[in-house]
C-alpha cells in the first residue's frame, strides 16, 4: 500500500519536473504540441472509461468536448464582448466572467449533465445502435451550437478566447484524470463496468444495474472531455461547431485502438497518435498535400486492427509500484 | 399561412419523393450488408461520393448518354465494392461486432482524405446535359427531366432487384445467407462470394446515387457522401434494415420527413434539419428498434 | 466411404475432440451416442466443413477433405442435417426444400425429388407455402430432414433428429431413416436417444468428452453393461 502510494507520488513529481523543464527550454511551438499531448491524453483516458472498460462504443466524446469548450469560453469572456457577440445569452451567462478553473469545471458539468440526460435513453441499446445513436447526438450538438446563432455564433465560432491554457493547467488536468480514472477502475465501480464489457446479459443476472453503472462512465468521461474542451478552447483560442466533429471522434477511437484497452494504451495511443499528426503536419503544409495526416492514421489503424488487433499496449498497464520497487533495488 | 397553399404542399411531396428515391437507394446497399454480415458500413455514403465523382468524369468524357453513364457508375461502384470488401472487411469478419464498425469508420476516413487530397475540398459544380434541366410543370407543381428520371430509374432498380433476390439462385442465395449463416453453408452455398456480391450490388447501387444526388443539388465535393450516407442508415433503419422492402419504405418516409420538415416550418428553422433526422433515429431506435416493417426477434444480434 | 482419422479440433483456446478416428463404410448406418457436450456434434461440423481440425485428416471416397469448404463437402455428396434444425426461418417450406437442391440443376428431377419428400412427409406437402419458422417442432424436424434429402446425398449425417420431440414423431423419423437406408443412402446418425439409435444402426461409437470411449457393433454395444448403465436407462 505504501509502495503503492509512493510510486504514485514520485510519479507526479517526475512529471511535474519534466514539465518544467520543459517550460523553461522549448519554445512556443513546442510548448504548444506538448500541451496538445496532453490534452489528447486527458480525451482518450477519460473515453476509455466507455470504449475500452465497459465495452461501450461511443462516438460522442466530441459533443462532450464542444460544450465544455463553448461554455468555459463564455464564462470566461469579459460581459461588455458578450453583449455584442453573443445578444441572446441569458443573464446569468452575459453578466459573468469567472476565473479560469471555475469555467473549466463548469464546462465540464454541464458536459456530464448532457450525457447523464443523453445516457438514460441512449445507453439501452447495444453494439453498433449504440454507437450510430451516439454519432446522431454528436450531430444533433453540432446542428444545434451551428443554428444557434445568436448565443453560440454559428459556424463563424467564438475567437479571441483568453489564452489561459499552459502546462501547468494542463499538468494538473492530466494527472487528476489518470488517477480519476484509476481509482474507479479500482473500485467496485470498476469491476461492474468489467463485468459488463464482458458480458451484458450475464452481468444483468448477476444483479448489476446495467444503467447505472453505464451511465457512471458515461458521464464521467464526459465531464473530463468537457475539461479537455474547456482546454482546448483556451489553447487555440478560436472554436467553431466543425472542431468538435467526426474526424475527432474517429482520432479518439484510433488512439484506443492502437493503444489498447488499458489507461496505459490510452496514453500510448495519445501520444502516439498526437506526435504522429504533429510531425505530419508541417509536411502536410508544405507538400499541399492535406489529408495525408488522416490517410496514415486510417491506414494505421486498418494494419492494427488486422494484425494486431488488441494494440500496443493490450490489456496490460504500466505497473508503476514494480518500477518504484525496481528502481530502489538498484539504488 | 399563405405558403401552405396546396400547390405548394404538392411541391414538397413531389421533392420529398425525389429525394427518397435517392435514400432508397443507398439504404438499400446497407441493409444488404447488414443483413447478411450485421456490418454498418460507415464507408458506404463514401462510395456515394465516389459514383458522383466519376459520373462527372463520365459525363464529360462521354458526351453521350445519361443512360449510359448511370451504367458506367454502376459499373465502378461495383469493382470499388468488390474491393473493399476483400481487402478491409473479409480479413476481419470474424471479429467482434465494434471491430467492423471501426474498419468501416476507417475506411471512410480513407476514402474521404484521398478524395481531399486528390481532388481538393472544394466543392465542384456538376453540370449535367441541357436537356436534363428541362423544367416539367404540372400546375403548381414543377420538376426537372433529371428528377423524374431519378424518380424512375430508382423504382426500375428497386423492382428489379427485388425481383433478382425473390427468383434467381444467387437471390435465393443472398436471403438465405441473412437468415442464416451456418444451414446456407450446408446448402453448398459459397457464403464468401455472396457476401461479395452484396457489397458489390450495394455498392453499384451507392455510385448511381452519388450521380442522382449530384444532379440533383449541383455540386459535389469529397465530404458529400458522409451525411446522406448516415441518413441512408437512419432510413434503413426507420423502415427495417433487414429487408429491401424496409430500406426502400425507409428511404422514402426520410425523404418526406425531411422535405417536409424544411418545407413546413418556418424558414429560420431549417438548419435544424438534420438535428431532426438523428433524433428521429434515436427515438425510432428505442421504440421500435426493428423498423416499421421488421421483426421483433430480428433486433437481438 | 468416409474416415476420420485422429482428428483434433480447438474452439478458440479450448480443446474439444482428442484424437477422433471413425469409419463408415458405404451402405451403413453408424451412430455416435454420447451425452451432452461430448463432441458429437462438433464432430459433424467438423466432417461437413463448418469447422477445421488442427490436426489428424478426414477422407471421403479416398480424396482428403479435411481442409475443404462446406460448399465442396455438399458437391462430393454429403449432406449435414444440423442440430436444431437450422432451417431459413422466414422462408416456406417449399423455398427451404429448394434450396436444399442449391447446388443442383435438373429442373425436373428436383421437383420429381421434391415429391418423394413430400410423399416421405406428406404432412409438408400440406403446408408447403407455410413459413418455416411458424411450424411445429416434429414438422420443423421433417422439413430439415427433407431439405438434407433435396441434394441427393450419398451420405446422409443427422444430429439429433429426435431432440425435443413426441415419441410418435421419433418412430416416424426413425422408420425414414430406415427406409433411406435401404434405398442406398449411407447415414451418420449423431443421437441422445440411444435406445432407438442402437435398434436402427449397424455399428456404433460412444463418445465421452471429446474421444471415443467404445465402439463396436451396435449389438455388441447394447448389450454392453457400460452402455447399459449410462445411456441406456440400466
Amino acid at each position: 500500500m505504501r509502495d503503492r502510494f509512493l510510486a504514485g507520488t514520485y510519479s507526479v513529481l517526475i512529471l511535474a519536473v519534466v514539465s518544467y523543464t520543459m517550460n523553461s527550454m522549448l519554445n512556443d511551438y513546442h510548448l504548444t504540441v506538448i500541451e496538445f499531448l496532453g490534452i489528447y491524453v486527458i480525451l482518450a483516458v477519460s473515453l476509455s472509461l466507455t470504449n475500452s472498460f465497459t465495452g461501450l462504443f461511443s462516438l460522442g466524446h466530441p459533443a462532450f468536448m464542444a460544450i465544455g469548450a463553448y461554455i468555459s469560453a463564455i464564462l470566461t469572456f469579459p460581459p461588455m464582448r458578450k453583449a455584442i457577440m453573443m445578444p441572446a445569452l441569458p443573464h446569468f451567462l452575459a453578466n459573468v466572467q469567472l476565473p479560469f478553473y471555475l469555467a473549466l469545471i463548469i464546462g465540464g458539468m454541464v458536459a456530464a449533465l448532457s450525457a447523464f440526460v443523453i445516457g438514460f435513453p441512449v445507453l439501452r441499446l447495444r453494439g453498433h445502435y449504440l454507437a450510430v445513436a451516439t454519432i446522431g447526438f454528436m450531430i444533433i450538438v453540432q446542428v444545434l451550437i451551428t443554428n444557434m446563432n445568436s448565443i453560440t455564433r454559428g459556424p463563424l465560432g467564438i475567437n479571441g478566447i483568453y489564452p489561459y491554457t499552459n502546462i501547468w493547467w494542463v499538468y494538473i488536468w492530466v494527472v487528476v484524470t489518470i488517477y480519476t480514472v484509476w481509482r474507479v477502475l479500482n473500485s467496485k465501480f470498476g469491476r461492474a463496468m468489467l463485468a459488463i464489457r464482458e458480458d451484458e446479459i450475464a452481468a444483468e443476472s448477476l444483479g448489476i444495474s446495467l444503467t447505472y453503472f453505464k451511465l457512471l462512465p458515461l458521464v464521467l468521461g464526459a465531464f473530463f472531455a468537457g475539461v479537455a474542451g474547456g482546454l482546448w478552447a483556451h489553447l487555440v483560442t478560436a472554436i467553431t461547431p466543425s472542431s468538435f466533429s467526426l474526424p475527432l471522434a474517429f482520432l479518439l477511437v484510433v488512439m484506443l485502438v492502437i493503444g489498447g484497452k488499458s489507461i496505459t494504451g490510452a496514453v500510448i495511443g495519445a501520444l502516439l497518435i498526437g506526435v504522429v499528426s504533429e510531425l505530419l503536419r508541417p509536411l502536410e503544409m508544405a507538400t499541399q498535400m492535406y489529408g495525408l495526416t488522416q490517410i496514415v492514421t486510417a491506414i494505421g489503424l486498418l494494419v492494427i486492427l488486422i494484425k494486431r488487433p488488441g494494440g500496443i499496449a493490450g490489456n496490460k498497464e504500466l505497473d508503476l509500484v514494480a518500477l518504484y520497487r525496481g528502481l530502489r533495488i538498484l539504488r | 399561412m399563405s405558403f401552405l397553399s396546396l400547390g405548394y404542399v404538392l411541391q414538397q411531396i413531389v421533392n420529398g419523393f425525389i429525394l427518397g428515391s435517392i435514400y432508397s437507394l443507398v439504404a438499400i446497399g446497407f441493409s444488404m450488408i447488414f443483413s447478411i454480415i450485421g456490418l454498418i458500413n460507415f464507408s458506404h455514403g463514401d462510395i456515394l461520393m465516389l459514383g458522383a465523382f466519376s459520373a462527372l468524369a463520365f459525363i464529360a468524357a462521354l458526351h453521350g448518354s445519361i443512360w449510359v453513364v448511370f451504367g458506367m457508375v454502376g459499373i465502378v461502384g461495383f469493382l470499388i465494392g468488390i474491393v473493399i470488401e476483400r481487402v478491409a472487411f473479409r480479413p476481419i469478419r470474424s471479429a467482434p461486432q465494434v471491430t467492423g464498425f471501426i474498419t468501416s469508420l476507417a475506411v471512410s476516413s480513407l476514402i474521404e482524405n484521398l478524395g481531399i487530397l486528390l481532388l481538393t475540398a472544394q466543392p465542384r459544380s456538376f453540370n449535367i446535359p441541357d436537356y436534363l434541366n428541362k423544367l416539367l410543370s404540372f400546375g403548381s407543381v414543377s420538376f426537372r427531366m433529371i428528377d423524374a428520371i431519378i424518380v424512375i430509374l430508382s423504382t426500375v432498380i428497386v423492382i428489379t432487384l427485388y425481383l433478382y433476390t425473390k427468383h434467381t439462385r444467387i437471390g435465393m442465395a443472398m436471403r438465405a445467407t441473412a437468415q442464416n449463416i451456418d444451414a446456407s453453408k450446408l446448402m453448398g452455398i459459397n457464403v464468401n462470394r455472396v457476401i461479395m456480391i452484396a457489397f458489390a450490388i450495394g455498392s453499384a447501387l451507392a455510385a448511381i446515387a452519388g450521380l442522382m444526388w449530384g444532379a440533383k443539388f449541383g455540386q459535389i465535393s469529397p465530404l458529400m457522401g458522409f451525411l446522406p450516407g448516415l441518413k441512408a442508415f437512419v432510413a434503413a433503419v426507420i423502415g427495417g434494415i433487414r429487408d429491401i422492402r424496409g430500406a426502400v419504405l425507409g428511404g422514402y418516409v426520410l425523404g418526406f420527413s425531411e422535405v417536409l420538415f424544411v418545407g413546413l416550418l418556418p424558414p429560420d428553422m431549417s438548419g435544424y434539419r438534420d438535428a431532426f433526422v438523428f433524433t428521429l433515429l434515436i427515438v425510432i431506435l428505442l421504440i421500435k428498434p426493428e423498423g416499421m416493417l421488421g421483426r421483433e426477434e430480428e433486433v437481438i444480434k | 466411404m468416409l474416415e476420420l482419422r485422429d482428428v483434433d479440433v480447438y474452439y478458440g483456446k479450448l480443446y474439444i475432440l482428442k484424437g477422433i478416428s471413425i469409419r463408415v463404410k458405404e451402405g451403413e448406418i453408424v451412430t455416435i451416442i454420447g451425452a451432452n457436450g461430448a463432441g458429437k456434434t462438433t464432430t459433424l461440423r467438423t466432417i461437413s466443413g463448418l469447422v477445421h481440425p488442427k490436426s489428424g485428416s478426414i477422407h471421403y471416397d479416398g480424396r482428403d477433405i479435411t481442409h475443404e469448404s462446406s460448399d465442396n463437402i455438399v458437391k462430393l455428396g454429403i449432406s449435414h442435417c444440423p442440430e436444431g434444425r437450422q432451417l431459413f426461418p422466414y422462408m416456406t417450406v417449399k423455398e427451404n426444400l429448394l434450396l436444399g437442391a442449391y447446388l443442383r440443376s435438373d429442373v425436373n428431377d428436383i421437383r420429381n425429388d421434391m415429391e418423394w419428400v413430400f410423399s416421405i412427409f406428406p404432412i409438408l406437402a400440406e403446408r408447403q407455402k407455410q413459413i418455416a419458422g411458424t411450424l411445429s417442432g416434429g414438422e420443423q424436424e421433417m422439413l430439415a430432414i427433407g431439405r438434407a434429402l433435396m441434394s441427393r446425398p450419398k451420405l446422409l449425417m443427422l444430429d439429433e433428429p429426435s431432440l425435443g420431440l413426441a415419441p410418435i414423431v421419433v418412430d416416424k423419423i426413425f422408420e425414414v431413416i430406415k427406409e433411406l437406408n435401404k434405398s442406398g443412402v449411407t447415414i451418420l446418425l449423431v443421437e441422445q436417444n440411444a435406445n432407438m439409435a442402437l435398434e436402427v444402426a449397424h455399428r456404433g461409437y460412444v463418445m465421452e468428452i471429446g474421444k471415443i470411449s467404445l465402439q463396436g457393433s451396435a449389438v455388441e454395444l447394447f448389450e454392453n453393461e457400460a452402455v447399459k448403465k449410462a445411456y441406456l436407462g440400466g
